[in-house]
């Protein structure tokens, strides 16, 4: 396949950037999209130039680390995967492809397609654990947990914290992110004890770091690779406003 | 001049630990607070150790390659966690653990090690639930178990089929919450370069700002390599882009031995290479082979009907089907350690019958348990992983087989330690995958999770405050003593080499090149002949490397040539180390396969009387040959015997 490419270039975060084009031929469709991204560097330094810097690491579609707005769509056209899972038989010879970073307020372009997604961080170690040392712990199978909500919670805890649920969201809204995690532990006792705490602590923290309000669309939850649901940040909200009225 | 002094407690197997428990020293709290712990690597070893460590006072500083800790490559295990709670009773025991991991290891690993793994596995499970970690339930809202390989029993806890993801995130959190208490400082996007010592003990590291490109140092009381294993010698693996050997290889220039180096797992169940654009290979989780069996056609012209796509699998019947692990192994069948089903597939397609175009690969098929259990089961158990196959190969298992070849995937040799995880540098701990000690010359699945958080909740965090606590009168450590000043002078004129060289040939294209070698001669088979040449071609590599790379950009920004021309140059002198050591061991056990070495039926043949050791090698300079030493081996609770997985 032959491709025509407009891909965003950025020196670093204070530079301001803009869209510059490549072409890149011979890629096969059962390449990835980040090994067609690789062909294009390994031809840039071949021709004495810059290649292009992006996150990635585990390949995988686990790791969260790769990103991308791919044709406008975070993640490119197909659904329920990551960049890196994305193959180039999605595409066909000649397309023009445009890629851009994560375009979010909370989330500064690095260089490049790279982005800081540090305040994810931030927002998990305002609350996002349940309150245990290593060691002095019942065992195991000391608390039973239906089911049903063991599979609720591991359905909140796919999120894999690559940021395309911000990144899409036209409020540059995390809430999808903090909901996972609060509802995650949320459907499980041990996550019960401190869950008021931790709803308002994490939100608290989302919205400090410049993140939006949850107008309810949906766009977060149509774009994560996980599915995560839009039912979770019903939780958190009723998590959320449960415990302001304790307060 | 370091010795190795394994230290391992005297007394029965079962009362070491206990007892060395006992003996060592402990710091008190207000000593702790004086102490400073430099953790690099935030996988399960790395974040669980700096979490532990945190909660118990120590001041620590944890650093990551990534952007953060999540991202550490424990959280693209797939498949389970291995503890001896015996809850399915099925007669499953401390004692069975440690012995399945010593003989899936090929009597090649530490007794002592292996009984304290097995011994603390069931903390582990225990530590995560509360946690808060979703392992699978059962309906009864107990924990659910599976099987896998080189095990009868059925002693793995999972979730899904992203059970290193959970287990991550479950020490991220708890890394998190030391964090947010300010008794853990967290460093992403940082790549260390360089171990410092002082006075003969580690006092700390050179690192670059991976977005700045700044070079930083950081002193501590002590340091733990947390870094993982070394597969990406091989360019394609299961490993993740980012990870590499360079910590280890730096600490091993620095005067800690290696051990083992020619130890490493090829995985039988990853998906095939597509082509030579190729980057990065993806594993389908073990745990399938609890339902899926694996078979190549008996018959030649299926193969070929195969290939040429005039007969699509399913067209060839039950008995033109050779299920070749069930035939040769009846007792465990599909089931059997990752070794011996690697060769056995290596063994069909070398026969001739692999069944894609390339020649190298082989089905796994799920076609008897649909059928059995239904498809809902079956998507219930591997959802993600059947969905995962489909995005990457645009066939569906549910319908076709999965197609299915050997790949590169984990390292059980690494930095020599001693019974307490130091090295044979003072002060330097090394953990999980990055240390030798516990899975011999073969890893058994569900294992890797199991040693990563063994070592950094339940046993660092004891074995290093015997070490601290002889240094409670020590000082902060100076940042601009000379020891900082000449490493990181190093680092900086070699990286000012690696930009100056300007050659014709990207990193990559060097990278893959010596991928070729070792997958040729270092990988699935070796030779006498295919070591040597392989050790000829990598130091002619390496050269090329030093005369004719080319390195884009500057070192003061973010630059991932830059990073990836670090790691090859490393990669390209622990390749050599990996044929030396193979060379050496004059037999085969688990993943080291020479071919002079086996058996009538083709199964590795050991040579206990001269080979039960562990290689530990010393360096002596690069224009050197490093030096041997010999750990023996000694077996108290086991008896070594041939590997049987036949009856």
């Amino acid at each position: 396949m032959n491709l025509t490419l407009k891909i965003w270039r950025q020196k670093n975060a204070k530079a301001s950037g803009a869209f510059e084009t490549y072409t890149v031929k011979d890629v096969s469709p059962d390449s990835s999209f980040l090994e067609m991204l690789d062909i294009l560097n390994n031809n840039l330094i071949h021709e004495g130039k810059e290649p292009i810097v992006f996150d990635h690491d585990c390949r995988e579609g686990i790791c969260g680390m790769c990103s991308l707005h791919i044709n406008g769509r975070a993640h490119g056209p197909d659904s329920e995967i990551t960049t890196c899972q994305l193959h180039m038989r999605k595409f066909k010879d000649g397309d023009t492809i445009t890629i851009e970073p994560w375009r979010s307020a909370a989330f500064p372009v690095i260089k490049d397609l790279a982005v800081d997604r540090s305040a994810y961080d931030k927002i998990l170690q305002a609350g996002g654990f349940v309150s245990v040392n290593t060691g002095g712990v019942p065992d195991g199978n000391a608390i039973p947990i239906p089911k049903p909500d063991a599979d609720e919670s591991m359905d909140a805890a796919a999120c894999i914290g690559c940021g395309a649920c911000a990144a899409t969201c036209k409020n540059g809204s995390a809430m999808l992110f903090v909901a996972a995690r609060v509802s995650s532990l949320a459907k499980l006792p041990q996550g019960r004890v401190e869950g008021s705490l931790r709803a308002k602590a994490m939100v608290a923290k989302m919205d400090e770091l410049g993140f939006g309000n949850c107008t309810n669309i949906g766009a977060c939850e149509a774009e994560c690779p996980k599915l995560i649901s839009l039912t979770h940040i019903a939780r958190l909200n009723r998590e959320f406003l449960s415990a302001k009225f304790q307060d | 001049m370091a010795t190795i002094e394994s230290k391992i407690p005297a007394g029965p197997v079962a009362d070491k630990w206990s007892k060395h428990k006992a003996e060592i020293k402990v710091v008190s709290p207000a000593n702790k607070r004086k102490l400073d712990i430099i953790v690099i690597g935030t996988g399960l070893g790395g974040a669980s150790a700096a979490a532990s460590l945190g909660e118990l006072g120590y001041n620590v500083k944890i650093f990551c390659i990534s952007d953060s800790p999540r991202r550490a490559h424990s959280i693209a295990a797939q498949g389970g966690i291995n503890a001896a709670k015996n809850y399915q009773n099925d007669n499953d025991s401390v004692f069975r653990l440690f012995y399945d991991t010593i003989k899936g290891g090929d009597y090649r690993a530490r007794e002592a090690n292996v009984y304290r793994l097995a011994e603390v596995s069931n903390n582990i499970i225990d530590q995560c639930v509360a946690q808060g970690v979703p392992f699978a339930r059962d309906y009864g809202g107990l924990l659910d178990n599976r099987s896998f390989g080189g095990a009868q029993v059925s002693r793995t806890f999972y979730a899904r089929g992203q059970t290193g993801q959970q287990l991550l995130l479950g020490a991220y959190a708890a890394l998190n919450r030391q964090i947010a208490k300010g008794s853990v400082k967290s460093f992403p996007r940082h790549e260390i370069l360089d171990i410092v010592l002082i006075d003969g003990q580690a006092r700390g590291i050179i690192a670059r700002n991976l977005v700045t490109g700044e070079i930083e140092r950081f002193g501590a009381h002590a340091v733990v390599m947390a870094t993982g294993g070394y597969g990406n010698v091989f360019f394609l693996s299961t490993n993740a882009m980012n990870s590499n050997g360079s910590v280890a290889w730096q600490a091993y220039k620095k005067g800690a031995f290696f051990a083992n180096p020619c130890f490493t797992q090829i995985h039988p169940t990853c998906i095939p290479v597509h082509g030579t654009q190729q980057s990065k290979l993806t594993l389908m989780s073990e745990s399938l082979r609890n339902d899926g069996r694996i078979w190549v056609p008996k018959k030649k012209e299926d193969v070929e009907a195969i290939r040429s796509k005039t007969k699509k699998p399913s067209d060839i019947a039950e008995e033109d089907r050779d299920y070749y692990l069930e035939r040769r192994y009846p007792a465990f069948g599909n089931l059997v350690p990752r070794d011996v089903a690697s060769r056995a597939a290596k063994e069909r397609c070398d026969a001739g019958f692999g069944v894609n175009e390339t020649g190298l690969a082989v089905f796994l098929d799920f076609k008897t348990a649909i059928e059995r259990l239904g498809e809902d089961v079956i998507r219930a158990r591997y959802g993600n992983l059947f969905q995962m196959y489909e995005k990457i190969t645009d066939v569906n298992p549910y319908h076709e087989p999965m197609m299915i070849y050997p790949a590169v995937h984990y390292t059980m040799g690494g930095t020599w330690v001693d019974y307490n995880l130091m090295t044979t540098i003072p002060g330097l701990y090394s953990i999980g995958e990055a240390n030798f000690s516990d899975h011999g010359a073969n890893r058994l699945g569900a294992s890797a999770l199991m040693q990563g958080l063994a070592d950094g909740y339940f046993v660092l965090p004891y074995t290093i405050g015997d070490y601290l606590s002889k240094e409670i009168q020590s000082p902060k450590v100076d940042i601009h003593a000379p020891a900082f000043d000449e490493a990181e002078k190093a680092i900086k004129a070699k990286i000012e080499k690696l930009l100056s060289i300007n050659g014709s040939q990207s990193v990559d294209d060097i990278h893959k090149k010596l991928g070729n070698i070792m997958w040729d001669n270092v990988g699935m088979a070796r030779s006498k002949e295919s070591l040597e040449k392989a050790m000829v071609e990598i130091k002619a590599l390496r050269e090329e490397f030093w005369k004719d790379v080319r390195v884009a950009g500057t070192n003061d920004e973010f630059n991932q040539e830059l990073e990836k021309a670090l790691r090859l140059a490393d990669f390209l002198e622990l390749g050599e180390l990996m044929a030396k050591d193979a060379l050496n061991r004059n037999e085969s056990c688990g993943g080291h396969f020479r071919v002079e070495y086996q058996t009538p039926e083709g199964e590795a043949l050991r040579d206990d009387e001269n080979y039960s050791y562990v290689a530990v090698w010393e360096y002596k300079g690069d224009n050197a040959e490093p030096v041997l030493h010999k750990e023996q081996l000694g077996f108290e609770a086991i008896k070594v015997a041939q590997r049987n997985y036949k009856d």
